[in-house]
């Protein structure tokens, strides 16, 4: 197709200015984390690594750091069983019901989170359970197991089921061709479904929000609950910042697991 | 061996267990609550059914309005995210270079997981609109204006968080665009332009079917982007979580039931569209 010089070069614009967009406001966040002034003002008043050298002393900060990663850890180990199950028995079996089961699959990040949130914290609350860790857990491990599943199965349709046939004429059981055949090729993909469900569940905060009882404070909740406090804000800047640094660079693994460029599936 | 079913119902049980009963239980056990009363004494729901709290969502003129407004925030933040990602989808996999091809799509998916809080707060210090005594944020100090804190913050900061939910289809439907084809196209007189929406669009609409159902979903329930950057701005989300809190759990389980029914009706539309085959 024949695109005038024209057209490329304002394709291109757009392009990096959308890029340009994207960052601009991270590294914003990034460079007033050391403002001196405790406002979101621009420019910087004047450049200190204060709030950097004190907010490990910050205990609601501290506390709510380590709500998130036991939570998102909880969360991804049962995402990753139960969703890793749902994509083996989808993609290799035709049963009553397949299709509706597939769509449900994907309802949980399909309608609002708010929706999920307050559906949740009503059977909760009706069932006579207390909201608490093991209520944020169970929401959280909802969406989780759908970012699991669409990795693992994505993975799983690219596998010739030629593959499992030429194992089991070979003489191996279903346990062997498991371990032996299926297993190395989904891994990566069940690795990065694993760091997508931490990822996001570290980043909840609607569903955490409405499941959570009066004790918890994950690290969402904590910015949420600060942004507006001017002595606790340069702290969010700080918190925002560590957030990034540690998610980016995981998140960019996670993509070269789940899609690596030149492996051959089979 | 071990029979297959054996295999199956193994496999099945613990993720339909949650789906099926934890999930779709507690969306059910919601659109029933909605029609019981409250016992205004101790805030708690009864289980005497009513129509109240349905005839309150459906006829107040102010609850009509509210969820018209969100309605029409999410379809502004779904034209921003289209209108951008299609060009950018566009030159990376038809225009880019080979070897920029790659980064430039990471480079685009990777604010997702900067964190939703994060970004929404980013986009607080870029609109910060200042007070009379002249501190600013990031856009009024740069370019002597912001939108400040309102409706259109709003839609901009949904547009900024959830713009690589859209970007993602579009790319895939494009790098799914056989080249012969355009070639064909070419070759049998059209421009392209004419290309373009004869040839390419009818076969992406099923990519941005796709795309625009995150997009729109997310942002119509959103509250905590607007609490962050809409200023005085109420949206559904908002007011679901301010009855739940009152606490009155059956209105606000009445209130949900617009972005439930919203969101039936668009996965529908969309699924006449071809959506769920790129999802």
């Amino acid at each position: 197709m024949q695109i005038s010089k024209r057209s490329q070069i304002s394709l291109r614009a757009t392009t990096y200015g959308v890029l340009v967009m994207l960052y601009t406001p991270l590294i914003l966040i990034f460079i007033l984390s050391f403002n001196t002034a405790n406002s979101l003002t621009w420019p910087p008043r004047g450049f200190s690594t204060r709030w950097w050298s004190t907010f490990l002393e910050v205990e609601s900060a501290r506390d709510a750091l380590s709500s998130s990663t036991r939570l998102a850890l909880i969360a991804m180990v049962i995402a990753v069983v139960l969703g890793s199950m749902l994509s083996f028995a989808l993609q290799r079996f035709e049963f009553f019901g397949k299709n509706s089961l597939s769509f449900l699959a994907v309802l949980p990040i399909a309608l609002p989170g708010i929706v999920t949130g307050v559906a949740l914290r009503n059977t909760f609350v009706r069932f006579g359970l207390d909201l608490g860790f093991i209520s944020v857990i169970a929401g959280h491990t909802t969406f989780c197991i759908v970012v699991v599943h669409n990795n693992v199965v994505a993975r799983l349709r690219r596998i010739s089921p030629n593959l499992r046939e030429a194992s089991s004429d070979l003489g191996a059981n279903s346990l062997q061709t498991f371990r032996f055949v299926t297993w190395p090729l989904v891994r990566s993909s069940v690795f990065a479904g694993a760091i997508l469900a931490f990822a996001l569940s570290f980043d909840e905060v609607v569903v955490t929000t409405f499941t959570a009882g009066a004790g918890i404070q994950t690290l969402p909740q904590w910015i949420l609950n600060n942004f507006s406090r001017p002595n606790v804000l340069p702290y969010v800047t700080v918190v925002a910042t560590i957030v990034m640094v540690i998610s980016l660079p995981i998140a960019w693994l996670a993509q070269r697991l789940a899609d690596p460029p030149n492996d051959k599936l089979v | 061996m071990a029979h297959p079913r054996f295999g199956l119902g193994t496999l099945l049980s613990g993720p339909v267990l949650w789906l099926l009963v934890v999930y779709v239980g507690s969306l059910a056990l919601l659109v029933v609550s909605a029609f019981f009363g409250l016992d205004e004494f101790t805030g708690k729901a009864t289980t005497q059914l009513t129509l109240g709290n349905l005839n309150e969502v459906i006829t107040e003129n102010a609850y009509r309005m509210l969820v018209l407004r969100s309605i029409g925030v999410a379809t502004a933040a779904t034209a921003i995210c289209f209108a951008l990602a299609l060009p950018v989808g566009f030159y990376i996999s038809k225009l880019a270079q080979p070897w920029a091809k790659r980064g430039l799509v990471v480079a685009m998916l990777l604010p997702l997981w900067a964190g939703y809080l994060v970004k929404a707060f980013a986009l607080r210090a870029v609109f910060e609109p200042g007070s009379d005594f002249g501190a600013g944020g990031f856009l009024k100090n740069t370019i002597g204006w912001s939108p400040g804190f309102g409706y259109l913050s709003v839609i901009i900061t949904l547009a900024y968080l959830w713009f690589p939910y859209m970007f993602l289809p579009i790319y895939s439907g494009f790098e799914r665009l056989p080249e012969s084809l355009l070639d064909a196209s070419s070759d049998l007189g059209a421009g392209s332009i004419r290309t373009f929406f004869s040839v390419m669009m009818p076969m992406l609409v099923p990519s941005i079917a796709a795309g625009s159902i995150f997009t729109f979903s997310l942002s119509l329930g959103d509250y905590i982007t607007v609490k962050i950057v809409g200023g005085k701005s109420q949206m559904i989300g908002n007011i679901i979580e301010r009855t739940l809190l009152a606490p009155n759990q059956p209105l606000a389980a009445a209130f949900t039931l617009w972005p439930i029914s919203i969101m039936v009706v668009y996965l529908f539309v969309m699924a006449r569209l071809g959506a769920f085959k790129n999802l």
